[in-house]
């Protein structure tokens, strides 16, 4: 799949996926009509930014945030997408917390090992490996934590 | 857990949404009067958009033909666009789709149908004379 990340088109292959898995077994996609729908989320992107910008606005406030995103829906008459939208942004909100005491974990973990290798200068090259594998673990957000 | 298709910069988000964030983002600083998104917005748009995507199919599936359907097709859903109020919104993008010979054809009528032949002819005609 050609993904420019200029476009403000969404990848055709995750749009494929997400359009199977909502019609019934063995329905056939035409090409023309998976663009237009790709075309048409991005269409549906803009119209719901503009409209949770409104809400935004009123609220004197410059950034956007879940409540305004919210409105928007009921604003737009996708009020059917509120209750699964407030299920995943608790679901995202139980996530991110899962992240924070997991993260503030390892770093105790981290202080600690620190602590012993101070005596053990002769395992140097090994204490460098740990050191990178739990910055990088921290950095890519180990999905490991949620399960 | 892991999936490679949504995208590496946002992981952690990749079990509740599948599309790209870095992608909707794009597409939502495109609007001019957007200062800043915060993190949840960002997710929840996402989110909706899978949403949007779903419903917006399954709806034109189910009020293409009204026949059993083996597919979904670019006139399902510019009907869909047409016919239904909540998706008026996309009227301009998926127009209605007529065949161009029958749009010439609307033309000559236009015109009191001088002829009846290809269209070829017409503007060889001019270039001859």
């Amino acid at each position: 799949m050609a993904e420019r990340p200029e476009d403000l088109n969404l990848p055709n292959a995750v749009i494929t996926r997400i359009i199977k898995e909502a019609l019934p077994e063995g329905v056939n996609i035409s090409k023309e009509a998976r663009s237009a729908i790709s075309r048409a989320a991005s269409v549906f992107v803009l119209y719901a930014t503009s409209c949770a910008n409104n809400f935004a606005m009123k609220g004197k406030r410059k950034t956007l945030n879940a409540s305004d995103v919210l409105s928007a829906m009921e604003e737009m008459e996708f009020q059917r997408f509120v209750t699964p939208l407030k299920e995943a942004l608790e679901a995202y909100r139980r996530e991110q917390k899962g992240k924070k005491e997991a993260s503030e974990q390892k770093k105790k973990d981290k202080d600690k090992k620190t602590d012993s290798e101070e005596q053990d200068k002769s395992r140097d090259e090994d204490n460098d490996e740990d050191e990178e594998r739990l910055e990088e673990e921290e950095q890519n957000e180990e999905e490991d934590v949620d399960n | 857990m892991a999936d490679g298709v949504a995208g590496k910069d946002k992981c952690g988000e990749q079990r509740l949404v599948s599309l790209p964030l870095s992608r909707i983002r794009v597409i939502m600083k495109s609007s001019p009067e957007v200062s800043s998104i915060n993190q949840e917005a960002l997710v929840l748009t996402a989110k909706a958009t899978e949403l949007f995507v779903q419903y917006l199919a399954t709806h034109s599936y189910r009020h293409g033909s009204g026949n059993e359907k083996k597919a979904l097709t670019y006139s399902d859903l510019s009907n869909t666009a047409e016919h239904s109020e909540t998706f008026q919104f996309l009227a301009d993008i998926l127009p209605k789709k007529i065949l161009a010979s029958k749009y010439l054809k609307m033309l000559k009528e236009k015109r009191g149908g001088e002829e009846e032949n290809d269209d070829h002819d017409e503007s060889d005609d001019e270039l001859e004379s």
